[in-house]
């Protein structure tokens, strides 16, 4: 039963509450990230069930994999929370459809994890799930930012459209540079197609950032992402030459050494940020943006 | 509001076209030499060691030799413990003190007689996890030849091998468990093998389709016996220095010295 969304109350807690499932999927992309950089993926090797049972043995790669699916499948109720949630309480059909979609994204997530385990690690799957972790987690960002955003009267829209093509092409483009990482990091692929695709991103992201900063310095919101993204961008370019190099420096050591760990998974977890901040300066171009406050002040209009 | 919709479905799509088509796996099957093996104990020739040839030789080492690598255990308390007097350290490069290289996998890579089936050796090659170790850290089999996976630790494993030729697979192993016997049905020179509990442990599985194969040890030396007269092409692999093939011809009965030299 859509109810009127202009209740300040349920509307503030529903935002809290996606901005909290955003948080635990980001919390899950650094723990799966931790699972690959430490060669942990195949400790456990059945699925669903760990060593036959609910709780393995919590020893050496164990506990990394089994952290994993146990925030994974925390992550996988709660967004089904909010997804009912939003249903319920949300007239915008678009959204309420994101937060299906949200759910969707997150149980194929699931069931490619499980799909990883029981056909041994193959490559392609453990890259499709590395790629379907980002969009998880862009798609909870487009939930969190579209709920927060009212809508753009009708009129307004047309003129936004054409600004937002350049930050669409740049979440694109970031969105295809992680299914790259994810390639080599499963050894797929060298990285120099993941080099050059950071410079082709990266030129994209300032085309993008840039353009907003030049024509929309008023705007506090626009300004604030653009800066984001832009400043995101920056450090994953840092984080991703100095994973390189760390990988490099460990290659003859007998292990995953924790420099290159540390540096690899924060090269993955600002990976999914500066696409987050991208699908979000695209959603705030795109639809005229006010600040969250205005949703809950003017009791966000309903255009669905 | 289509439009939204339309963004975020090219965004989808595109990156689901770039995740499905990610990856060309190389072929699993008949990718390399070797058909099937016979199941073990069952008929075909034995090395002939009266009237054969026999290759002997060493893999020397020539430069200095890497330092050794010590390897981080205090993630699992059970693997420091079997290490208390001496830290445990990576056996991926061992240098003999007589300059010549442990763990070298010498084998006939070709050049024996089509068509003939060798017997495969009814007693399993034991691959034991010890002190969060691989023992020993490389084994040859015949293929369809039992591998006797044995956990000696008081700790949970993981065998994976990563094969590119044979069935791919993970088991765990908890203490106290029993030996699994396992097979690879095709020639494959090297099967890596991993355990993900422990992500140091790590081994190599030669799995030949003839008898005609030796690993190195403490003194680098490697003993062939029973080879049909012949020219052969002989190959040492060895995990970090890659391969080096020679050609060697043999008579009936002959013996003859091969060395192969490693540069570090
Ligand atoms: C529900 C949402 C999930 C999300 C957002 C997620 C996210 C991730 C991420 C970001 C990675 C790292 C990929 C990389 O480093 O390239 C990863 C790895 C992994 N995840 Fe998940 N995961 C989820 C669910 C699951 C589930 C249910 C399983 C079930 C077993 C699973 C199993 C794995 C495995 C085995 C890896 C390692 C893949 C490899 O190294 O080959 N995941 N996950
Ligand atoms: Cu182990």
């Amino acid at each position: 039963m859509p109810k009127d969304s202009s209740n300040p109350m349920g509307n503030a807690w529903l935002h809290r509450y996606s901005v909290l499932v955003l948080v635990c999927t980001f919390l899950l992309v650094i723990a799966g990230g931790l699972v690959t950089s430490n060669e942990a993926a195949l400790a456990i090797p059945d699925w669903p069930l760990s060593y036959g049972k609910l709780v393995p043995p919590l020893e050496g790669g164990i506990r990394f994999e089994f952290a994993h699916r146990m925030l994974a499948a925390t992550v996988a109720l709660l967004t089904l929370i909010l997804a009912f949630w939003i249903q319920a309480s949300e007239q915008r059909l678009w959204l309420r459809r994101l937060g299906w979609m949200a759910v969707g994204a997150v149980l194929a997530q699931a069931l490619l994890g499980g799909a990883a385990v029981k056909f041994v690690d193959p490559k392609p799957l453990s890259i499709a799930h590395a790629c379907l972790a980002q969009i998880c987690f862009g798609v909870m960002v487009a939930v969190v930012v579209g709920y927060a955003l009212a809508c753009p009267p009708e009129d307004q829209h047309q003129h936004w459209q054409a600004k937002a093509y350049p930050t669409v092409l740049a979440a694109t483009a970031i969105l295809l540079q992680t299914a790259l990482g994810a390639a080599v990091r499963h050894n797929l692929t060298s990285a120099i197609p993941h080099i050059v695709g950071a410079g082709i991103s990266t030129a994209l992201v300032m085309w993008a950032g840039l353009g907003i900063l030049i024509h929309h310095m008023e705007d506090t919101l626009l300004r604030r992402y653009a800066t984001l993204l832009l400043s995101l961008t920056f450090v994953q370019v840092f984080l991703g030459v100095a994973a390189y190099m760390s990988r490099i420096a460990t290659a003859d050591d007998p292990q995953p050494m924790p420099m290159m760990i540390g540096f690899t998974v924060a090269h993955v977890a600002a990976g999914s940020l500066t696409f987050g901040a991208a699908v979000a300066l695209a959603l705030i171009v795109y639809r005229d943006a006010r600040p969250a406050n205005a949703v809950l002040a003017h009791g966000g209009m309903a255009v669905a | 509001m289509k439009k939204i919709w339309m963004g975020i479905g090219v965004v989808c799509a595109v990156s689901l076209v770039s995740c499905g088509g990610g990856g060309t796996e190389a072929p699993k099957a008949d990718a390399g030499g070797g058909a099937a093996a016979p199941a073990a104990g069952g008929a075909g020739a034995v090395p002939d060691e009266a009237n054969g040839a026999t290759i002997t030789g060493k893999v020397m080492f020539d430069g200095t030799a890497p330092k050794e690598k010590t390897i981080d255990m205090s993630a699992v308390p059970a693997c420091t413990r079997a290490h208390a007097n001496a830290p445990a350290k990576s056996e991926e490069v061992i240098v003999n003190d007589n300059k010549t290289v442990k763990y070298a996998f010498v084998w006939i890579k070709s050049g024996l007689p089509e068509g003939t089936t060798w017997k495969v050796p009814s007693t399993p090659v034991m691959l034991d996890q010890n002190g969060c170790m691989y023992k020993p850290h490389v084994i040859g089999i015949m293929a369809g030849q039992n591998i006797e996976v044995k956990n000696s630790d008081p700790t949970n494993h993981n065998i994976h091998p990563s094969p590119t030729v044979n069935q791919e697979w993970n088991e765990s192993q908890p203490p106290g468990s029993e030996d699994k016997m396992k097979t690879f049905a095709r020639q494959e020179v090297m099967i890596p093998v991993k355990c993900n509990v422990h992500n140091w442990m790590r081994s190599y599985i030669g799995v030949v389709s003839h008898p005609f194969f030796a690993v190195t040890g403490d003194d680098g030396s490697f003993t062939i016996k029973g080879l049909p007269p012949g020219t052969y092409t002989l190959e040492v692999w060895h995990e970090k220095y890659g391969t080096q093939d020679q050609t060697i011809t043999v008579g009936a009965k002959e013996s003859k010295t091969q060395d192969f030299t490693i540069k570090g």
